[in-house]
């Protein structure tokens, strides 16, 4: 991350300056993670205690029946993270590439097409159909509902991205090495494939975490276009679990499974189960990202 | 340069077959996103028209009446326009605010810190609210304000006296769990952006600035905050464009779309959406929805020139 300590004149804060410091953002990072934990120490309450003592940080008795219970009896669960990991993978794997064959030309000086092709961007970003256009070109036109392009197919327009990474491209690839690229006779092609992008990885990744986030944390979509209970995304699937109580319950019965056992379901803490587990990858895949994230930001927003 | 490859006797048209056989690889490359473009933005943008019609399922969406401005004087004549419009403006301004605030605060401070171990660790956990998604933020809130086992309802309430407390009912209280909810979510990713910002201003002008004595805080005031503005302002500009438009998920999500809170949680996102999906009504919501794009378009472009004003080089475009 970014290095904000600074050395020299510069650093010389008195060191009772240093504790108030340290002291007022450990209270910070706690605000943060404090409410994520509620929800872990939740989701490992047992369900009897929960409806005793309410919700704690520190339940007296640790019980992990409701991870026990999604794992061997959720159809849903398993089905919902097909769909979200799916979507999430076609669809940063196809937005990072768009976004970059789409942010490369707008970078070469040479190009004459550059303004129309940037004034068609800055267009998007200005003005908007809306929501309803937008439903019914999907729906009735495109025929989209209950298919998994129409949770792909919105995210891979994003016109802020493309200026980022066509800043990154500006700041980062000197013109002359296209130009010994072209002189070597490589085509237009191997030179992005195999200059350009090896050197924009920072820019690349930032893209690619924030789309991640976007395509596995999205529930709009699935909200608008998808009725298909095999189709419903994780987020999906916890956007009916919150609503109505019962949902788990009638799933399980549906899938015949669970008919006999209804009264034991742990329902408060099999809830915030699934919720963990759908925050789990997230932040089992921030580390990946996380070597080059303030690299590509700084590079390609703020130069902008 | 590339004209001059061109032959003389060539003309405009020539010239521009020129270079789009010359550059045809660009193009391509161009190719697939314009067409995505084209599908999710631009054609839903030809489909405001629908707010000007009477739709019906008979007709289909072309071959509905024209209904004039009637579906716009519907919605007016309603007290939801007033409501939703006040909620949306407000809220937004009220974020926009005290986020820049709390986030180049944040951004300041954490510059302060001088251990580079401790930094590190207090950005990367600041982020983390902002990697959760409205759903996940939404079970969160309930998490602390259910009204039997809430933590706050439950644990902190009883201590100042009350007791049994159902959030979900007083909608009074939501202008503040809202503004805490946005805060916790967003000021951290916020501050790390403007941090980048700073680290990137040069050392020698802090250094001559200690030489001649000045303390911290001038140096905040007359260095930091001054070489900020630039980026502080393109971000406010952005999101002055947005003030029609609002967080739907925190709204919705987070509220559990429950109908007693919506006199200060209705917003007008929220209200286009039940209009289209819950209530089936076409007419209205695309009215709104018009309202909400032409507002938010003359919105950007008079925070752009505004910008412009006061400092040619931080405008947008």
């Amino acid at each position: 991350m970014t290095t904000a300590s600074r050395t020299s004149a510069y650093a010389k804060g008195s060191t009772t300056a240093q504790i108030i410091l340290h002291v007022f953002f450990i209270a910070f990072s706690l605000a943060c993670i404090l409410p994520i934990l509620l929800i872990v120490a939740i989701s490992l309450t047992n369900e009897k205690t929960l409806t005793l003592q309410g919700y704690k940080f520190w339940p007296d008795h640790i019980d992990a029946s409701a991870y026990q219970y999604l794992f061997k009896h959720s159809e849903t669960l398993v089905k919902a993270y097909g769909v979200s990991l799916t979507v999430t993978l076609i669809g940063t794997v196809l937005a990072v590439l768009l976004i970059a064959l789409y942010a490369y030309p707008l970078y070469r000086k040479d190009f004459p097409f550059k303004k129309t092709f940037n004034f068609y961007l800055l267009i998007t970003m200005l003005f908007s159909g809306g929501l309803v256009p937008f439903y019914l070109l999907y729906v009735n036109y495109l025929d989209l509902k209950d298919s998994l392009v129409a949770l792909i197919l919105p995210g891979l327009s994003n016109a802020f991205y493309i200026f980022i990474t066509r800043t990154f491209f500006q700041q980062t690839i000197p013109e002359e090495m296209i130009e010994s690229g072209k002189l070597d006779g490589a085509s237009e092609w191997r030179i992005f494939f195999q200059l350009v992008l090896p050197i924009s990885l920072p820019v690349l990744a930032t893209i690619g975490l924030f789309t991640t986030l976007m395509y596995w944390n999205d529930w709009f979509n699935s909200m608008l276009f998808i009725n298909d209970t095999d189709k419903f995304s994780l987020q999906y699937v916890m956007i009916q679990m919150i609503r109505q109580a019962e949902f788990f319950k009638t799933q399980l019965a549906g899938s015949g499974v669970a008919l006999m056992v209804q009264e034991s379901v742990p329902t408060e803490s099999l809830r915030m189960a699934m919720v963990v587990l759908s925050i789990g990858p997230i932040l089992f895949i921030y580390p990946f990202f996380q070597k080059y994230f303030t690299k590509g930001l700084t590079i390609g927003a703020i130069k902008g | 340069m590339n004209t001059k490859l061109a032959t003389p006797h060539q003309g405009r048209f020539g010239r521009l077959l020129h270079n789009i056989v010359r550059y045809r690889v660009l193009l391509l490359m161009l190719l697939p996103t314009s067409i995505i473009f084209f599908i999710n933005c631009y054609i839903p943008m030809f489909g405001l028209f629908i707010a000007f019609k009477n739709i019906n399922y008979i007709d289909g969406i072309m071959g509905s009446p024209w209904a004039g401005l009637d579906n716009f004087r519907f919605l007016f004549a309603t007290s939801d326009a007033l409501r939703v419009t006040i909620n949306t403006v407000g809220y937004n301004v009220v974020f926009i605010i005290s986020g820049l605030i709390l986030s180049v605060s944040l951004a300041i401070a954490i510059n302060e810190v001088r251990s580079k171990l401790a930094s590190k660790f207090f950005q990367t956990v600041m982020i983390m609210p902002n990697f959760l998604s409205m759903v996940v933020v939404s079970f969160i809130v309930y998490a602390f304000l259910h009204p039997e086992y809430g933590f706050l309802v439950k644990h902190i309430l009883p201590m100042f006296g009350y007791s049994s407390v159902n959030a979900y009912m007083h909608p009074n209280a939501w202008p503040y769990i809202l503004w805490i909810t946005k805060m916790w979510h967003s000021i951290g990713i916020g501050s790390v952006i403007y941090l980048a910002a700073i680290t990137g201003i040069s050392e020698e002008l802090y250094e001559a600035a200690v030489m001649d004595g000045a303390s911290k805080w001038k140096q905040i005031t007359k260095i930091t905050l001054p070489l900020l503005t630039p980026i502080m302002v393109i971000l406010t500009i952005l999101n002055m464009g947005g003030i029609f438009r609002s967080d739907f998920g925190l709204f919705y999500h987070v509220t559990l779309d429950s109908g007693a809170l919506r006199s200060t949680t209705d917003v007008i996102d929220t209200y286009v959406y039940r209009g289209l999906i819950q209530l089936n009504d076409l007419g209205m919501s695309s009215a709104a929805n018009f309202y909400q794009s032409i507002v938010g378009f003359f919105l950007v472009i008079g925070a752009n020139a505004l910008a412009r004003k006061l400092n040619r080089d931080t405008a947008l475009f």
